[in-house]
């Protein structure tokens, strides 16, 4: 009779524990490695809650598109949502997210346990304040990768240390970076003509503009008057910023693969793997298939944060996404309860060990977390030092025209660096005043 | 006066009857038959095409954007197609788009009409030759546009290595595609290869329309083969080739998908054709009052294009 109460109770227990009902959800992301691991992951909730997962992952290229129409519309596709940082304004502003701080108050989530940059960039709207619209996902930032098997020849650090005066080793600076890639554009390695970096030129999303800001940051570029938001000139168009667009242009004409107009994380990645390019700048989510390539896994690639500008600042273009509830699923309990079951820290731990980038403290300041991958400390202090485009609710307004001033001067050659920032600063106002915010 | 038929038990049923709808259609009048079986079609049509063409319109004079649909719509007046007017940017796109029209109808007439004039030769193999040629207009663009991307890449592709072994010009020392000077030629020369056989094709059909009496009774008069080429195959293949010129110009006019794969637009906005601007405008600007007014203006200068050509079409078909 007691066994029987026993059990019972633990079968009540059980079900308290769980939702009243199992639900189908729907999780929406990028179709990319780390949405795979995630598929995995996953397979630990549906036990432990009963509910069914499904998955919606959509390309990198039209990912923005198919989404933010899908938000736009009302749609029901999605129960959860990782969206690109990006988003995050439009997605408070215009409801397709549900607020979260209730939520994480009554279930002990704290955002201070998450790494600071990444609920700045994927959970708060408006920025610098408590309002959290997601939960930190999957932490990214740019970094570069170089050829380490290539830099440690003698015959080559040998001729790098005529030519330039100091070691071939990973670069401090920008300007340091470009010498050893013109060091090795169009250099015989192996019987193969190999290049010197794969940067970011793509036109159709958001390419261009990851690449170009990523560099911008270190040369004083700012989106704003920290005084008086919104007012963009003589910020967006400084000196620093002009001579950072002329740089990334020089990078570009000099050295990169021929054919590399139009290239974004993909074209990047084939470059490296294929042994075209010594330096590849890419998202650090790109870093665990590289440990694993045959070509230029095993130790032959190293990992750089941003270089420094020209006066010793630092600084990363921002990627990941933080996950949130769709205001329009009409699963949001169940929706809820994958967020309270994603924050665990053990969760949080076996998501990183199968390569998710996790953004919660407890993970990546762990003693063994920067020997835990060969890239980790690189991840870590690149985090340390990241900036985010607009994360406005017109911010795709913003990015196409930033998309198009970049991909016209660096790529098509036309104008002047000065006339792409100065044209950007008056696409930039226009918005902003159809915005009613200027 | 004849005698009628006696009021049988059947006509008397028959009479008790009510009528069925056959009879009661039999009362209708022709033209209102016709109006039954056509007012399905010109309802769908109004829904389709009429009623998003107004709202269209009247979105044109607003500054809705789709993407949040819960702010309240101002009335911008002519605003969006002044902005639109005076905006280089889209007059860079409109220069673009008139320069991929007319070279590729250009080249597609001048090859099209060649081969149909060539493939209407009798010779051993010509149906199989009429095939070959037709095979690219059966793929689809998303199929052509990327492995012509492969075929353009400079490294592997066959193109730069056909350059460099007829010209010496080094494979890797140019790209197709990211070269300002080069890109909007290269997705001028995919869409000749790919349309050029439709173009032939029609051409084909007006040149096997010619009697052969015609040219019979040009040799009794001893008129010369250049002499019976311009004063009677091209006068009558003439209206044919118009023909071919609408379809292909309307159809380039909107081309879209296959310069996206091609180029995306770039390098810069150098092969940003009117279709890719008026997506971007729409979908990832979310501008939608902005592009419902680019779109009217669009359409306003296909529709009046294209009425002017039919009128002329008209004119050569009737002399």
């Amino acid at each position: 009779m007691k066994a029987r109460y026993l059990a019972a109770t633990a079968a009540l227990a059980l079900v308290a524990g769980t939702s009243a009902k199992a639900e189908d959800l729907t999780l929406c992301w990028a179709a990319w490695d780390p949405a795979n691991a995630l598929v995995e992951l996953s397979k630990d909730f549906e036990a432990q809650s009963g509910h069914k997962m499904n998955f919606e992952f959509v390309p990198w290229p039209n990912f923005a598109d198919r989404m933010l129409n899908e938000l736009n519309s009302g749609g029901k596709l999605c129960d959860l949502m990782i969206g690109d940082s990006q988003w995050i304004g439009a997605g408070a502003e215009s409801g397709h997210y549900v607020k979260l701080n209730d939520f994480f108050d009554a279930n002990g989530i704290s955002m201070d346990a998450f790494v600071p940059a990444t609920v700045t960039g994927y959970s708060e709207w408006p920025k610098g304040t408590p309002n959290y619209w997601s939960l930190p996902a999957f932490g990214d930032v740019v970094g570069w990768t170089y050829r380490k098997d290539w830099f440690e020849r003698p015959e080559l650090q040998a001729e790098f240390k005529e030519k330039y005066g100091r070691d071939l080793v990973a670069p401090a600076t920008f300007a340091e970076l470009k010498d050893i890639a013109e060091f090795f554009q169009g250099r015989d390695i192996d019987g193969k003509t190999v290049y010197g970096a794969s940067i970011y030129t793509e036109r159709g999303s958001e390419g261009i503009t990851m690449g170009v800001m990523d560099v911008l940051y270190s040369f004083g570029f700012k989106y704003e008057n920290p005084d008086k938001p919104y007012d963009m000139a003589g910020f967006v168009n400084s000196p620093g910023a002009v001579a950072g667009l002329e740089f990334y242009k020089s990078l570009y004409d000099c050295c990169t693969p021929p054919g590399m107009s139009n290239a974004y994380m993909g074209e990047g990645i084939d470059a490296y793997k294929s042994g075209q390019v010594a330096m590849q700048m890419n998202f650090a989510f790109t870093w665990p298939g590289f440990e694993v390539d045959p070509n230029v896994g095993g130790g032959k690639t190293g990992y750089l944060v941003n270089p420094a500008g020209p006066d010793g600042e630092r600084f990363a273009q921002l990627g990941g996404q933080g996950i949130s509830v769709v205001s329009y699923s009409e699963k949001q309990d169940a929706a809820l309860e994958y967020i309270k079951w994603f924050a665990q820290p053990e969760v949080q731990a076996k998501w990183w060990s199968m390569g998710g980038f996790s953004c919660l403290r407890a993970v990546v300041e762990d003693p063994g977390f920067a020997a835990s991958q060969p890239y980790a400390q690189t991840f870590l202090d690149s985090m340390a030092i990241v900036k985010d485009f607009w994360a406005e609710p017109s911010y795709a307004t913003l990015l196409a025209d930033s998309q198009k001033r970049f991909h016209d001067y660096v790529v098509a050659g036309q104008g002047t660096a000065q006339e792409a920032l100065d044209g950007l600063v008056q696409d930039w106002t226009v918005t902003f005043e159809d915005e009613g915010k200027l | 006066m004849p005698d009628l038929p006696a009021d049988t038990p059947v006509d008397r049923l028959a009479r008790a009857t009510p009528p069925t709808l056959a009879r009661k259609v039999r009362g209708l009048s022709d033209r209102t038959i016709a109006w039954i079986f056509v007012a399905p079609t010109i309802l769908l049509l109004l829904a389709i095409n009429i009623f998003p063409l107004i709202w269209t319109i009247r979105l044109s004079f607003t500054n809705f954007r789709a993407n949040r649909p819960n702010e309240p719509v101002e009335w911008v007046g002519l605003r969006n197609y002044q902005r639109i007017l005076t905006d280089p940017d889209i007059w860079q796109t409109m220069q673009a788009t008139a320069h991929f029209l007319f070279w590729t109808l250009f080249f597609q007439v001048l090859i099209g009409f060649t081969l149909a004039w060539l493939i209407n030769r009798k010779f051993r193999g010509n149906d199989l030759m009429t095939t070959l040629i037709v095979i690219p207009m059966m793929l689809s663009p998303a199929v052509v546009g990327n492995f012509w991307t492969f075929l353009y890449q400079p490294q592997i592709g066959l193109i730069n290595y056909a350059v460099e072994f007829v010209t010496g010009i080094p494979a890797s020392s140019f790209t197709m595609l990211g070269s300002v000077s080069l890109a909007p030629w290269a997705i001028v020369i995919v869409d000749t290869w790919m349309w050029t056989p439709f173009v032939m094709l029609i051409c084909l059909a007006g040149l096997r329309s010619i009697p052969d009496y015609i040219y019979e009774a040009a040799e009794v008069d001893r008129a010369s083969k250049w002499r019976q080429f311009w004063t009677m195959t091209i006068p009558m293949v003439l209206p044919f080739l118009m023909l071919a010129v609408l379809f292909r110009g309307i159809e380039n006019f909107k081309m879209f998908d296959l310069v996206v794969l091609l180029t995306g637009g770039g390098p810069g906005d150098t092969t940003l054709l009117s279709s890719i601007e008026l997506k971007r405008e729409a979908f990832e600007k979310w501008r939608t009052g902005y592009s419902s007014a680019y779109a009217i203006i669009l359409f306003v200068t296909v529709f009046g294009l294209a009425s002017i050509y039919v009128k002329a079409l008209n004119k050569v078909k009737e002399r």
